[in-house]
């Protein structure tokens, strides 16, 4: 059931119906693999063409060029109502003029089905998604979570060989959004669908997905783990996009040692003698001692955030840093005005390539 | 260009149905919308096969052409001012007031959009004319002649002023109260408040419904017909002249032109122009609606207007349903059933015929206007803006220029349809689509795209997704589009009349025949058939769109 996806040169501009020429480039020359059971996420801030590359594999866009592949099938051609990659929309896209359990089996009445394996397979999904009891509701009678299920039973009671999200928690409440998504993938790996997953917030992303696409203005910037982007990530809009990041000019000394502002730090590099380098540092891999450090610095901004204090100290000779200290709830915080030393972890530092 | 309309063709064409569908609807609009109004524009520049302009310098020459022409113009505007400003009153005093009976206000004030039409007339005659109630008996005038320009212009007010009404009401309810309040807030005067934010606001929809009201006015054919009176010549009714009376196709045909102008220029300008300044200041938070820049006599004031206008709404229905059971209105009060008799003796073929046109349109009309909306809104294909055009071009076109265009058109070879029941329908599909058209595309653009996408996603083809989901969330529209279009199939008269014949006939022409020859019993008894079915008729398709979408609450006519 599983199949794998194929993206391959896909490419799509909207042509302005006032001034030919004058379109939107939405995605530039997209390639991406989806290995069968995978759940791939598509990151990104709005107008980074994540959703139209969404609604392209599911047939509401045409692309400009490129193709499209389900398992070795070309799907180019292929109406969307005959792609069998069922959608969860953002806005749920319940029929509101149908019952729950309506709504759920929609798409099986269309595959003219047999009346028991119809309500076999309707009230399977209905229990998975904690249903039942709602079926003859009416939609407008559900809170948002519930729709959410509805939405989510409407699209995998198809079994469809691959499933697509746009956002879709993007409408509920922190909370909720947090359980759906432990949900969601959970019923991804039972069932081992194969899943593609919109959302532009980068927590629900490295909570859910096997791997993450990061996209900016139409193009890809990465593909990767979520460890892999957080950790590795391939460019500065990456380094940013996903979680806070600090960035350090750096120039190469030897093999083994980088030289920052004046300060020798050992990392470890390829690359020849007097080179410059950026470096990513996240505010979580810089400790700030007020004895002894790396880099002498003034507390500008303390906030106590609970499990961390989050700060902006301004090292000499080099800039504002974000610093984030874990347990502040211990060891107290430094007050705007201090002098402390800021020290980066070394095997957290990464070049930019 | 091409490349763009020939990928348009083939994501069309993954859908045969669809893509048979829009060449349908494309070719249909040509024959039964744009070559009929070719041929009457062919048709005025010939004489005799030879091609000419010596029709239109007749139009010069013949005072009684230019009378007809300037009179159908004064008419217009004075109706439409007129119009405008009891409208508008309504409207305020429904919509923004506190004042006790709204609902029953609303229903009386829009009663006249759904009346046959020559209610108003023929109540004008029982009452103002030769033998009227309220000029005969009760102030004994002798030579007072309702005929002429006050005939028509009263009987307009009372036709297309709640016309006015509907339109400027969904204006004055779309302005949100909290922008008055905060102009008072900040020291206007109440008066002040009107003037400088209610008053601007609400122009573009003035503007509007002054537009709309010119159209129809213009277009209208029984009013004229029955008051204008012979001294007082009017654009529609001469062309119709023209053509029944002597047989003067051309001329009539350039007097059609002649009162498509107009129309045609006002709904452009309404249409692009003034439609794209309509403000919107409704925002998602609920507001008390009652207006506070009226003080308490200035709203007794208003309300009594609107009373006044209502009252005599009443009266006219009152009088044609007393006068459809009076021997001989003027003489003879007694109580009779012979009116009735007659109509439904002498007179049932033509009801039955009526009833049978009216049955057929409704659905037609009513589906394809859905359609048409649908594919407007929701598909890309080449010649869209073309399609929404030609569809909806027929709305400005006033009623007299579509009937001699289908009679020049459908009279000879390449397609005979005249005498059938085929013309008629065809004729009022046509005719009253725009409508459905327009709320259609006005409800479909408030829902969300992706409700449908998900029918697609599901494995709906365009037909399945059109009929099980798109139809029933449009609800309310499909219903005014089946009310409208069964309401004017019963109620036709001015393309209509070019199309009767004696296998297929209305009541409408049977109520202008009547009263040519003076019997208005029998003209007010058909007229109170014609409510009744109507009303009947508006309840039956309310029960059939609420059972078509039960998981919905309707939106009630």
């Amino acid at each position: 059931m599983a199949e794998a996806v194929h993206i391959r040169n896909l490419d799509k501009r909207f042509e302005s119906a006032d001034a030919p020429g004058q379109g939107v480039h939405a995605v530039r020359n997209a390639n991406l693999e989806v290995a069968p059971g995978e759940l791939v996420t598509l990151l990104g801030p709005s107008g980074c063409g994540k959703t139209t590359l969404l609604r392209m594999i599911a047939g509401f866009e045409e692309p400009t060029s490129g193709d499209i592949l389900f398992g070795d099938r070309r799907m180019n051609d292929v109406a969307p109502n005959r792609r069998d990659a069922a959608m969860v929309f953002q806005s749920y896209a319940i029929f509101p003029h149908l019952s729950v359990y309506e709504n759920v089996v929609f798409g099986l009445r269309l595959k003219k089905l047999s009346r028991e394996e119809l309500s076999a397979r309707a009230n399977k999904v209905l229990a998975m998604s904690g249903l039942t009891e709602m079926a003859g509701r009416s939609p407008n009678q559900l809170s948002g979570g519930q729709q959410q299920r509805v939405a989510l039973a409407r699209a995998i009671v198809m079994e469809p060989r691959v499933l697509l999200f746009d956002e879709p928690l993007s409408n509920l409440d922190a909370k909720l959004r947090d359980q759906m998504r432990v949900e969601i993938r959970e019923l991804q790996q039972r069932l081992g669908i194969t899943a593609l997953y919109v959302t532009h917030d980068q927590v629900e992303a490295m909570s859910i997905s096997d791997r993450i696409v990061v996209m900016n203005g139409g193009v890809i910037e990465q593909i990767g783990t979520p460890r892999e982007v957080y950790a590795r990530p391939a460019t500065r809009f990456v380094a940013e996009f996903i979680g806070k990041a600090n960035f350090l000019k750096a120039s190469i000394l030897d093999a083994k040692t980088i030289d920052v502002a004046g300060v020798a730090i050992p990392y470890s590099s390829d690359a020849k003698a007097g080179e410059q380098l950026t470096l990513v540092l996240r505010p979580e891999a810089v400790a700030l001692s007020d004895q002894a450090g790396d880099f002498p610095a003034t507390v500008r901004r303390a906030m106590f955030l609970g499990n961390i204090a989050e700060y902006l100290v301004e090292v000499d000779g080099i800039g504002e840093w974000l610093v984030d200290s874990p347990n502040p709830g211990e060891s107290g915080l430094f007050q705007p005005g201090t002098r402390v030393f800021a020290s980066p972890s070394k095997s957290a530092l990464h070049a930019l390539g | 260009m091409l490349a763009t309309a020939r990928s348009q063709i083939r994501i069309l064409a993954r859908d045969p149905f669809l893509l048979a569908l829009v060449v349908v609807i494309f070719i249909s609009i040509l024959i039964f919308v744009v070559y009929p109004l070719a041929m009457v524009f062919i048709a005025s520049f010939q004489e005799r096969g030879e091609w000419t302009m010596a029709n239109y310098a007749l139009m010069w020459e013949r005072r009684l052409y230019r009378n007809a022409l300037w009179n159908s113009l004064s008419v217009g505007a004075l109706v439409g001012f007129v119009g405008v400003i009891i409208g508008y009153v309504a409207a305020f005093v429904l919509t923004r007031l506190n004042v006790p009976g709204k609902r029953i206000l609303h229903y009386l004030m829009i009663v006249p959009i759904i009346s046959p039409p020559f209610v108003s007339a023929v109540s004008i005659l029982f009452l103002f004319g030769l033998n009227g109630l309220i000029t005969r008996q009760v102030l004994g005038l002798q030579d007072f002649s309702i005929y002429g320009f006050h005939g028509v212009v009263w009987s307009q007010i009372f036709t297309f002023a709640p016309i006015a009404y509907l339109s400027l009401r969904g204006v004055l309810a779309s302005i949100s109260p909290t922008l008055e309040d905060a102009a008072l807030n900040i020291g206007a005067s109440r008066w002040q408040v009107f003037w400088k934010v209610t008053f601007p606001l609400s122009l573009p929809g003035v503007a509007s419904a002054f537009l709309i009201v010119f159209i129809e006015s213009m277009a209208d054919f029984g009013n004229p017909l029955v008051l204008a009176g012979a001294a007082f010549p009017m654009l529609a009714p001469q062309a119709y002249l023209e053509i029944t009376g002597s047989f003067n196709l051309a001329r009539g045909a350039m007097l059609s032109v002649i009162l498509l102008l107009p129309s045609i220029t006002a709904f452009a300008i309404q249409r692009y122009w003034i439609a794209k300044r309509q403000y919107v200041t409704v925002t998602g938070k609920p507001t008390a609606s009652t207006s506070k820049i009226v003080s308490e006599p200035v709203k007794w004031l208003l309300y009594g207007f609107v009373l006044l206008f209502a009252a005599i709404v009443l009266l006219f229905y009152s009088v044609i349903f007393i006068g459809a059971f009076t021997q001989v209105w003027g003489f003879n009060y007694a109580f009779t059933l012979n009116h009735f008799v007659y109509v439904f003796d002498v007179g049932f073929k033509t009801v039955k015929d009526t009833l049978i046109i009216a049955i057929i349109t409704t659905p037609v009309s009513g589906l394809l206007g859905m359609l048409i909306a649908f594919l407007v809104v929701r598909r890309v294909f080449p010649g869209k803006g073309a399609l929404e055009f030609g569809s909806i071009l027929s709305y400005a076109v006033p009623g007299t220029v579509v009937g001699i265009g289908y009679v020049l058109a459908f009279n000879g070879p390449p397609i005979i349809l005249t005498g059938t029941l085929a013309i008629l329908v065809l004729c009022f599909v046509f005719r009253y689509v725009p409508v459905g058209i327009q709320s259609g595309i006005a409800v479909l653009r408030q829902i969300d795209p992706s409700i449908e996408e998900a029918a697609q996603n599901l494995g709906a083809s365009a037909l399945t997704t059109f009929r099980k989901v798109t139809l029933p969330l449009i609800a309310p529209a499909f219903f005014s589009a089946l009310v409208y279009a069964f309401v004017r199939a019963m109620t036709a008269i001015s393309a209509a009349i070019f199309l009767v014949s004696a296998n297929w006939n209305l009541m409408t022409v049977q109520i202008l025949n009547q009263v040519g020859s003076g019997r208005l019993g029998v003209a007010a008894a058909y007229s109170v058939v014609v409510i009744a079915i109507v009303l009947v008729a508006v309840v039956i398709i309310n029960a059939i769109v609420v059972r078509m979408t039960k998981h919905m609450n309707m939106v009630r006519f």
